[in-house]
């Protein structure tokens, strides 16, 4: 499909702008202007519509597609949502507002909303206050991680190490290192649970805390973990929970009663706001009572008259994690989410979650490898193995689904499952729809011994076939213009 | 279901989660019918001022959005749809995202973008930490000019980091020559500027981007996009990293978010950038399309040692922002940038009439302005609201001896009739102050 810039065309528009009702003004010094254009394309209304719309058809999404992709939590996400972050109190609400000189005044229902938003969040996973203002999930990390490190500076530790396990999101470690600490990593037991003895082994004086994620990425909960969290307490180390994914949990446990000390969640996935192809996010942090002074600052504080506003005035606080409050239109898309299903509807998510993955990995397991098997949580993970050995690998079996409609499951991750394939139904999906996955699934199985260049070829039918990743990265080409003035020949 | 998995209940499921294990307390309220929670939240709406005549800036405004922008990305195949991990179903995503990083670098006049960060503020604070990787120097000249929000976020985020780091004022409202260049030395990794800066002034960077780079240290600009209609781009003056907050491209103001932070590099830098960066190739049967490329950068891959965490960033505001720059396109631009800067200019004559009020002079400006009251910025504004404007910034909010100083924002959106409104209502507030001083 052409690219935007190639149907641009000399003098087309599809903008309209208000005629000027000033007088223009004086020009302005040379030295300041642009001489040369912005290459931005010349396009009428109509055809970016039709571009973008042509574009948007060539995406698998959830609207279109039954999406397990393992670790993502691709529910359906209502639309009645997005109507609400579109309303004119909201969408034009100036952020500096509450800056100004009786600002708060202005933006009352804006602070009510996040004042109850964090209420909700905390009575849902048992902490003692939360911030709403990471802009990820992984922004949340670094801010958690970051108030781990506040406490310690506080009570005078010289910690370095930040435990965690092998079967870590990849944005643990990352986050660690970028708060300034060292990270050791400590491997699964057999049957993918982190075990004491591998804790225990590591656990010192040194060590400020302990990240994990329970289910973890295989989608196990460990039994043991508070005792988990008395051993790290045990040297005044804090237990991070990742809870980037909560629907296995919901009305279930909760992170804070459990003995973790902090955590961070991603409202894309439990709260279901859309993942947009890759973000907006949000992804608000958790804290009990002993990470409550290093909150960032702003804090939506509700005033004994019922007034809301914002205090600066935390001496301990990190400080400021973004610019404003969050990412205020997801977290009112999560905060209508949370009202419309109520303590039951949320506790119905968690149920018909677990119930889903398991009925998959019941209907699966004689075909493909389970890494463990066990009851799962609201994800499980196969391996490929047995399709490998005739050399049809997860990736391939991925392919053959895209054929088939379907998004695939996340594969090749956790990495300590060989040939992974980790399968998330979610909750909203029908028994109808897993069906259809799980039988696409053991059609992929049965061709890899009947056909399994059959497999190797897909997709087929999708606008293209398998691109070659590695002349992307070789021949690197990521601006139209750059490559337009290669093509046009040398630069001297 | 349950039969085939072999249980006779759901909460057989669950026996992992142990009876100790059990929530303290799950005490939330009843579900709700969608029409109650629209209700509901219709109510929150109505308590907030979003109806005032907005002249406040600050690096966020408010410009108008044409219908067709929210229209594409209110599609469920854009809007539904994550990370495009599997290339062959997220060419939409994908080529969309291209197309983006493709804009901002014929904005910017950069060698390559990525595919957006959170928002201008950690953009920039991820362009610093790249230019600390970089040149494995410690130390950080920042401009003053830079946004105050912006600065107190990267000194949150470094200060458990060994970064040093020199503010400089600005002088006469454009960036201070003699004390930056007396601040660059070998241990500078990056010298940060900001154009327009907060104060709404412009400045032509190149002298001092030529000094920085005699030093060998890396320039960061943070730029406003709708300027860059009219502007010298960034990459004409020789800087490296260029950052910016694109909410100007088409997103809505949505009291701080989501928004779009935005990130394009000299070609020698690519490698080094954070986040997503998509790249053009073709598929087995000669195709073009395109993936997501440079993974090795990332933490899914690299784990501790990545360029970032980041994982998710802003792809769909990245793609309304395409839309956005597809509509205005090279003609729209720099008739928008020309608007804003007309209806500034005209605001700034009207002002210069009114009695109490003197329109600072140093330095041009683009459609921001810093003006000196004759008394408190703060009650001035706050007057101000009772007559239905949002009059402006107060500086003392961030600069503690600007009490009688506030910035005045006027985009396309502002009206003849609107200025001349604000003009009358001014000098009778500060007609009321006077009297009441």
């Amino acid at each position: 499909m052409d690219l935007i810039f190639e149907k641009s065309r000399s003098g087309r528009k599809g903008y309209s702008l208000p005629g000027t009702d000033v007088p223009q003004s004086s020009e302005m010094d040379q030295r300041y202007r642009r001489t040369v254009e912005a290459p931005l394309p010349e396009i009428t209304e109509l055809d970016v519509v039709r571009h973008f719309t042509q574009l948007s058809r060539r995406n698998f999404s959830v609207d279109g597609n039954i999406y397990p992709l393992g670790s993502c939590t691709m529910k359906y996400n209502p639309r009645f949502t997005e109507m609400l972050a579109g309303l004119a109190g909201f969408a034009q609400l100036h952020p500096l507002l509450p800056q100004l000189g009786k600002g708060y005044e202005l933006v009352q229902g804006a602070l009510q909303l996040l004042y109850e938003m964090e209420s909700l969040l905390c009575e849902i996973t048992g902490f003692s206050a939360m911030t709403l203002q990471p802009l990820a999930g992984a922004h949340g990390e670094l801010t958690g991680v970051m108030m781990m490190a506040a406490y310690h500076k506080a009570r005078g530790h010289q910690k370095r190490f930040i435990i965690v396990p092998d079967s870590a999101h990849g944005t643990n470690p990352a986050s660690a290192v970028i708060a300034g600490y060292e990270t050791v990593m400590v491997p699964s037991a057999s049957q993918g649970i982190l075990d004491m003895k591998a804790i225990k082994a590591v656990l010192n004086d040194q060590v400020a805390g302990l990240m994990l994620t329970c289910p973890n990425t295989v989608g196990i909960f460990n039994s043991d973990i508070d005792k988990i969290a008395k051993m790290v307490h045990e040297v005044d180390g804090l237990m991070y929970y990742d809870g980037a994914n909560l629907n296995a949990i919901l009305g279930k446990c909760r992170p804070g009663d459990l003995g973790f000390d902090v955590m961070h969640m991603n409202l894309h996935k439990t709260f279901s706001t859309p993942h947009g192809g890759g973000g907006p996010g949000s992804g608000p942090v958790g804290v009990s009572e002993k990470l409550l002074p290093f909150l960032p600052i702003s804090r939506v504080v509700k005033e004994a008259n019922g007034q809301y506003r914002l205090n600066y005035d935390y001496p301990d606080s990190i400080g400021y994690m973004a610019s404003f409050y969050g990412n205020f239109g997801v977290l009112l898309k999560a905060f209508a989410y949370i009202l419309l299903l109520g303590r039951q509807g949320l506790a119905d998510v968690s149920d018909h979650a677990v119930l889903n993955a398991n009925y998959v990995m019941a209907r699966l397991k004689k075909h493909f490898h389970l890494a463990y098997d066990r009851i799962c949580m609201h994800e499980c993970v196969f391996s490929a193995v047995k399709q490998a050995a005739h050399g049809v690998h997860a990736v391939d079996i991925a392919k053959f689904l895209i054929d088939q409609g379907i998004h695939p499951m996340t594969i090749y991750f956790p990495l300590i499952v060989r040939e992974a394939m980790m399968i998330e139904p979610t909750e909203t999906e029908s028994k109808e729809s897993l069906d259809r996955f799980i039988d696409a699934m053991i059609q992929a199985s049965d061709l890899s011994l009947s056909h399994p260049d059959v497999l190797k070829e897909c997709p087929q039918i999708m606008p293209i076939t398998r691109p070659d990743e590695v002349k992307a990265a070789r021949d690197l080409n990521v601006n139209f213009f750059a490559a337009e003035q290669r093509a046009a020949g040398p630069v001297a | 279901m349950l039969s085939v998995i072999g249980v006779t209940d759901i909460s057989d499921l669950f026996k992992d989660i142990q009876p100790h294990h059990a929530p303290r307390s799950f005490d939330l309220p009843d579900g709700k019918s969608e029409f109650e929670v629209v209700e509901y939240l219709r109510g929150l709406a109505k308590k907030n001022a979003a109806d005032l005549t907005l002249f406040v800036g600050g690096g966020y405004y408010d410009h108008y959005i044409p219908a067709v922008v929210p229209a594409m990305t209110s599609r469920g195949e854009f809007l539904t749809a994550y990370t495009p991990y599997q290339p062959e179903c997220s060419q939409g995503t994908l080529q969309a995202l291209y197309e983006y990083q493709s804009n901002i670098c014929a904005l910017t006049g950069m060698d390559a973008s990525n595919a957006s960060l959170y928002d201008g503020g950690t953009a920039l604070y991820e362009a610093m930490m790249m230019a600390i990787r970089t040149t494995g120097r410690d130390r950080i000249v920042m401009d003053g000019g830079v946004s105050p929000i912006f600065r107190k976020m990267i000194r949150s985020y470094t200060d458990n980091l060994n970064i040093q780091f020199v503010e400089v004022e600005p002088s006469h409202g454009q960036s201070d020559r003699k004390r930056i260049s007396r601040a660059l030395d070998k241990n500078t990794a990056a010298m940060i500027l900001q154009n327009p800066n907060f104060f709404g002034a412009i400045d032509d960077h190149s002298d001092i981007v030529q000094e920085a780079h005699e030093a060998g240290v890396l320039v960061i600009q943070s730029v406003y996009p709708i300027a860059l209609g009219m502007l010298k781009p960034p990459g004409e003056i020789g800087v490296d990293i260029v950052t910016g907050e694109g909410q100007s491209l088409g997103l809505p103001l949505s009291f701080g978010g989501p928004y779009l932070g935005f990130m394009a590099v000299r070609k020698k830098l690519i490698r080094k950038m954070p986040g997503r960066i998509v790249g053009e190739t073709v598929d087995t049967r000669g195709r073009r399309c395109f993936v997501n490329t440079l993974q090795a950068r990332e933490q899914h891959i690299r784990r501790e040692k990545a360029t970032s965490n980041i994982c998710t960033n802003v792809a769909l505001c990245a793609v309304q922002a395409t839309v956005y720059m597809s509509l205005l396109g090279r003609k729209g631009l720099q008739e928008l940038a020309q608007l804003n800067l007309d209806k500034a200019e005209y605001m700034k004559g009207q002002l210069e009439s009114v009695e109490g009020v003197e329109v600072k002079q140093g330095s041009p400006t683009f459609n921001e302005f810093t003006v000196a009251l004759s008394v408190d910025a703060v009650e001035v504004i706050s007057r101000m609201i009772d007559h239905g404007f949002a009059a402006g910034f107060p500086l003392s909010r961030y600069y503690p001896g600007m009490k009688n100083y506030m910035t005045i924002a006027v985009t396309e959106k502002r009206t003849k009739d609107e200025i001349d409104g604000y003009i009358h209502a001014l000098k009778m507030v500060l007609a009321e102050l006077k009297v009441s001083v």
